[in-house]
């Protein structure tokens, strides 16, 4: 009798504590309410830059040598603990084959290299600053790599009209949440500069939060079942550009490959 | 299929209509605010043209008739269409009527104007200066030693190279197709965003004039000035309100790109007021003392369109640069088979 009144009162503790447990771990969660845009929502205007080394590889991976040897330690990739959610990407046997062919030919293969847009979410955490401009109806990402632009529509949504670099994003307000749902890419740009890839069935979720007045939350579920074998985060804080002079500068870097691209094909003095 | 004549009767209607506009300027159209107290620009707008910069020669007045300008519409549309003409570098290129990029098949910003520029009164360019002579002349000398046009990617022209094109300036310019724009405005920011090689210009507002949105984000006092050093092809750009008039003052260009002859010295100060639901008057001054004797001006318009925009990945898919300088080293090494032949008999 007096055994399970022991018991009895055991249970109720344990359940009390739990119960605060739960409610702690929930208090700690979205502590940050936004400033408001004129129109209500969050406000989430500014320069914002990722500081990590995701750029190279999304993976977790150690600081190695330059791909250009005149480089040098200028050159070198720093090592970086990888944006994945789990830490290893879940490819399809081939497309894995692939992603490692991209990366013995990067120099050769990579987009970046050659100046064409970046896609997403490679864009967010190139090594470039970009702007947020929210109005009611459009929030425009603007890059400062090769002026790359995303017009994310608030309103008149449609499905992509044809593929493209940078996709077609339509977006919605989760409370202190921007959504953007992305699809409409081609197959021809990568995540990183160690080759790995997605095709033209990509499928981009992104969720922008502020988590502080100078920094954002960013996230993205990426979803593309014809070279991964399940949907994948990622995920890393953002910071604002909070220089008085900040702004987008111009990276206009076609001129910068030509002799690259087209070098080869240049008229020989001789002939 | 409307008939020929149908079509032009609705393009002789829109110029008069026009016409009737510009007589009855006045305060019946109020302008509508964003959120933050900006007059809204927003929207999608082309200035798709074919009233050119300067007067023609042999015109010498300033507006057209409604009847004349719809003969001079019909005429810049029929040349348009003829350059694609089977077997024409441009029918190579590609068939601009029938991919619906001739200005004709566009939203059209018309205007009865013979010329955009008013000042000077002759809707000429101004004298150029002598050292203006001097720069040209030195051009010249650059883009000889470039040699022909298919020895190098750079010896093409910008927009070949997909570098830039005539859309984005500024001052902003019919781009011959797709003159399309997208204007979004943020708290203390308004960008127009142009469809050709999605160039975009984010022009910060000056947040002691009045514009009514300081740039919250900003830890400065908004007034952004870029050093001297930094030099870039569409310029820095800083916006002012001045009433319902967005005024951008721009510098810092890069040279690389000359409008109508400019250097690196150039300023163009860009006036927009939006005077009805569908219009906007667009006006720029240009100043180059290294090039001009005096600033220059024009009235342009631009005309409310259908959106979305696309995107103009032109870089990325620049097949026909890649292929014009193989095929003119393919022919230089034919031509070399042919002469050691001829040599060897």
């Amino acid at each position: 009798m007096r055994n399970l009144f022991l018991v009895r009162v055991t249970v109720v503790a344990m359940t009390a504590c739990l119960a605060l447990a739960v409610a702690l771990v929930n208090a700690q969660a979205p502590a940050y309410r936004a400033p408001r845009a004129a129109d209500g929502k969050p406000n989430l205007n500014g320069i914002w830059q990722a500081i990590n080394s995701a750029s190279y590889d999304i993976e977790a991976h150690s600081a190695a040598p330059s791909p250009v040897l005149e480089l040098g330690a200028a050159g070198a990739i720093p090592a970086g603990l990888g944006i994945v959610e789990g830490g290893t990407l879940p490819y399809r046997p081939e497309a894995l084959a692939k992603r490692n062919e991209n990366r013995a030919n990067r120099l050769k293969l990579d987009p970046e290299v050659k100046c064409y847009l970046p896609g997403v979410p490679r864009a967010t955490y190139m090594p470039f600053p970009f702007q947020i401009l929210q109005s009611q109806k459009h929030i425009m990402l603007i890059h400062e790599y090769a002026g790359a632009v995303r017009t994310i529509y608030m309103a008149d949504q449609t499905e992509a009209p044809a593929d493209s670099w940078m996709g077609w994003s339509n977006g919605r307000w989760e409370g202190e949440t921007l959504v953007v749902d992305t699809k409409g890419f081609n197959d021809l740009s990568w995540f990183d500069r160690s080759g790995n890839f997605h095709s033209d069935a990509l499928h981009v979720v992104e969720r922008f939060t502020a988590r502080s007045a100078d920094t954002l939350n960013y996230e993205a579920t990426i979803e593309d079942p014809k070279v991964f074998t399940r949907p994948f985060k990622i995920s890393m804080p953002l910071y604002r550009r909070v220089e008085p002079n900040a702004q987008i500068l111009e990276f206009r870097c076609v001129e910068f490959v030509e002799d690259l691209l087209y070098g080869h094909l240049r008229k020989q003095p001789s002939q | 299929m409307m008939s020929t004549r149908v079509k032009f009767f609705a393009i002789f209607v829109s110029f008069v209509i026009f016409a009737v506009l510009v007589r009855a300027q006045g305060p019946a159209y109020k302008v509508s605010r964003t959120p933050d107290g900006q007059p809204d620009l927003q929207g999608f707008w082309s200035n798709a043209t074919y009233t050119p910069l300067e007067r023609p020669d042999k015109v010498t007045k300033e507006f057209y008739t409604p009847a004349e300008a719809v003969a001079v519409e019909k005429a810049a549309a029929a040349r348009e269409n003829e350059q694609t003409d089977p077997g024409t570098v441009a029918d190579v290129h590609y068939d601009f009527t029938q991919f619906g990029l001739d200005r004709s098949q566009a939203t059209l910003a018309r205007t009865l104007r013979t010329s955009l520029i008013v000042d000077p009164k002759n809707g000429k360019l101004p004298p150029v200066t002598e050292e203006g002579k001097r720069i040209l002349a030195a051009r010249a000398e650059e883009v000889k030693k470039l040699g022909g046009r298919w020895d190098s990617a750079q010896a093409n022209q910008l927009d070949d190279r997909c570098i830039i094109m005539a859309g984005p300036g500024p001052p902003m310019m019919d781009a011959a197709y797709n003159s399309n724009y997208q204007i979004v405005q943020s708290p203390g920011y308004v960008m127009i965003l142009t469809e050709m090689i999605h160039d975009v210009r984010v022009i910060p507002l000056d947040p002691s004039t009045g514009s009514g949105s300081p740039r919250a984000e900003s830890r400065g006092d908004g007034r952004l000035n870029a050093p001297t050093q930094v030099r870039q092809w569409m310029g820095v750009s800083r916006g002012r309100w001045e009433g319902e008039t967005l005024v951008i003052e721009t510098t810092n260009f890069n040279g690389k790109n000359p409008f109508r002859g400019s250097t690196e010295n150039m300023k163009v100060v860009e006036r927009l007021r939006r005077v009805s639901e569908d219009v906007i008057e667009y006006n720029f001054t240009v100043e180059d003392k290294s090039m001009w004797e005096r600033p220059w001006s024009a009235e342009a318009v631009m005309r409310k369109t259908n959106g979305p925009l696309f995107e103009h990945a032109c870089h990325e898919g620049n097949y026909g640069l890649y292929n014009t300088l193989v095929g003119a080293r393919l022919e230089e090494k034919q031509a070399a088979e042919a002469k050691s032949k001829k040599d060897s008999k």
